[in-house]
Order: C-alpha cells, then structure tokens, then sequence
C-alpha cells in the first residue's frame, strides 16, 4: 500500500507543480523581471557615482528566457514532486492513527499541514524576496535562519497535532485542538523572537527597520541617485510567492484526495458500480 | 460517490501501513523528497553538494525566488 499511495504522491506532486509553474509564469515572472531590471539599473547608477566604468555584465550562464521558461518549469514540478512524495509519506504513516479521520478529508489536511509547516509559518519570520533584495553577504546566515525556521516550524506543528490527540480524551476534540493550536502559536512566537533579523537599522529619518530591501541610493550630499526599491514589486511578489504554494498544496490535496479514497476503499466503490449498475 | 457509503462514513480508518515492514520504502521516499526539497530550494546558494559551480543555482533560480528560498 505503501507504494501505491507513494506513486500516486509522486505524480499528483508532478502535476501540481506544473501547475503552480503555469500560475507564476503568468503571475509573477513579471515582477521577477521587474526587480531584475531595478538591480541592473541601480548598479549603473552606483558605477556612474563611483566614477568607474561600467562593468560588463557577468555571462549569464543561462538566458532570462530559459531561467523563466525551462528553468522555473524543472525547479516548480521537481520541487511539487518531492513535496507530493512528502505528503504521501506523512498521508500513509497518518492512516489510522489519527482518529475517525476519513481518507479525503486527511488528504486536505495533510496538505494544509505542508502548506502551512514548510512554507506560510516560515514565511511569516522571513517573507520570500524577490531578486535585488538581500544582501550577497548574507546568504549563509539567511539561509541557516530560513532552514531553522522550516525545520522548528514543522516538528512544533507535529508536536501540537501529537499533543491535540492527547488532550482529546480529557478536553474532547474542540478544546484539545484550540489548546494545541495555543501551544503552537506560542511556541512558534519564541522561535521567532529568538531567530535573527537581517538588515541594517536605518537612522536616517526613516527608522530601524529590520529587512534587506534596497534603501534610495543617496550621494555624500544626500541627493537620491536612483529610488529605492518598489513597494508594488516587492508586494505583488510576496502575494503571488504566498497564491503559488497555496495552489501547489491545494493542488497536490485535491488531487490526491479522490485517489487515495479509490485505493482504500474499493469495496464501497464495487458497491457504487452495483447501485449505479 | 463512495462517500455515501455508511462503511466509509463511520468507521475510522484502519492502520494500512504498518511503519516496521514499509520502512525502507518510506526512508527512500523521504530521502527523495529532501534531495528535492535541497535540490531546488538551498543547493549551491549558501552551501553546495552538487560541484562548486552554480547551474543547478542559475538553472531554478526563478523557481527558488518564488519558492520562498533566500536565494542571493
């Protein structure tokens, strides 16, 4: 059973991710692109204030078109590949063991689980950014934060689910799963609160702020040279960053759900095929 | 629709995989999807598995902003 329900992961993952590439190409590359633009533009504007040539851009070891079109295509249905096989194994080990749960309404949940473990509660601490925001410097640091991040997300929302069953007996399942969702939102919020923040603290004038989004390039006299980054870049990426592994999850879900309702009960569907019949 | 069916309504769904004998197929499943996960997500950005230049990086690099990963 195992490999049926793991095979089944693999390719309604495959489909998923193909889907949410089809939904950023559309949606988001357009925002890549901008911000792509912003970063070229802002670095002749510093290389005009230095006074140095221009450099030549960097060979690009693959063109914007085949980074956007090929490129984000791979990456979207490898990744919905392996997150459907995630899935699959999280669905196969929950069979169960988690209550009167039936076989669909687990394949959602299971999949709001990933959606909100692997990405949205991450998410809240360090937002997806899009290109041009982030300092290079940082990217070991960003990383070892972001990974943290991921991993204390999910094992605390394995560890709230694990905690939910136990109260259940006692509180009964309303109470216990309020309680587990207490226990995860203040766990959670001291992980937050102890990872670090990237950024400089800004003082002039605009406050500390605490992210890696480029400030208006100023010269010594505090002339603007070039604008800082745009909001409405910046957000319509976060938006459409957050819609695409909404759709990834709720597509891997949805898919899986009819499949593995086929696979474990067949019984009641040869009953079906009489009534229909 | 099978969900009408009482048995499938009522009756809570028995334990299909015993974790002791599916193990080796759900480590190699969860060895897939972290290669993955890795693969797309982290590779040759702060730390590299895969050879000390960045095509894989480049490759997905869209993919991996929109994905949510810190990227560069």
């Amino acid at each position: 059973m195992e490999r049926e329900l793991i095979a089944r992961g693999a390719l309604c993952g495959a489909l998923a991710g193909l889907l949410t590439f089809v939904f950023g190409r559309i949606f988001a590359e357009p925002y890549i692109q901008r911000a792509i633009d912003y970063e070229a533009g802002r670095d002749a504007a510093q290389a005009l204030m230095n006074k140095t040539a221009d450099l030549p851009a960097e060979p690009e070891l693959f063109s914007r078109t085949v980074q956007a079109d090929i490129g984000m295509g791979v990456g979207m249905i490898a990744f919905g590949i392996g997150m459907g096989v995630l899935f699959a194994l999280v669905y196969a080990v929950c069979l169960g063991r988690v209550g009167r749960l039936r076989p669909r309404p687990l394949a959602l949940l299971v999949a709001a689980a990933g959606f909100l473990g692997l990405y949205l509660v991450p998410f809240l601490r360090y937002p997806a950014n899009p290109p041009a925001v982030g300092q290079a410097d940082t990217i070991q640091q960003r990383t070892a934060a972001y990974l943290a991040m991921v991993l204390g997300s999910v094992m605390l929302l394995g560890l709230a689910s694990w905690l939910g069953q136990q109260l259940r007996a006692r509180f009964g399942t309303w109470n216990a799963s309020l309680l587990a969702g207490a226990a995860f939102v203040l766990a959670i919020g001291i992980l937050m609160a102890l990872l670090p923040s990237f950024g400089q603290p800004i003082t002039a004038g605009l406050g500390a702020s605490a992210s890696e989004t480029p400030l208006p390039l100023t010269d010594a006299d505090g002339v603007v040279r070039y604008p800082g980054f745009p909001a409405d870049v910046l957000f319509y990426f976060r938006l459409y960053s957050v819609a695409g592994q909404l759709l990834l999850w709720a597509a891997i879900g949805l898919l899986f759900a009819p499949m593995a309702d086929r696979l474990l009960n067949p019984a009641a569907r040869r009953v079906d095929a009489v009534a229909r019949a | 629709m099978s969900s009408t069916h009482p048995s499938s309504t009522t009756t809570a769904t028995p334990v299909v995989v015993p974790v002791s004998t599916a193990a080796l197929w759900l480590v190699g499943a969860l060895f897939l999807a972290l290669a993955m996960y890795f693969l797309v997500g982290v590779d040759q950005g702060a730390v590299s598995v895969f050879g000390q230049n960045s095509n894989i990086h480049e490759f997905v690099h869209d993919a991996r902003h929109l994905l949510g990963f810190p990227c560069h």
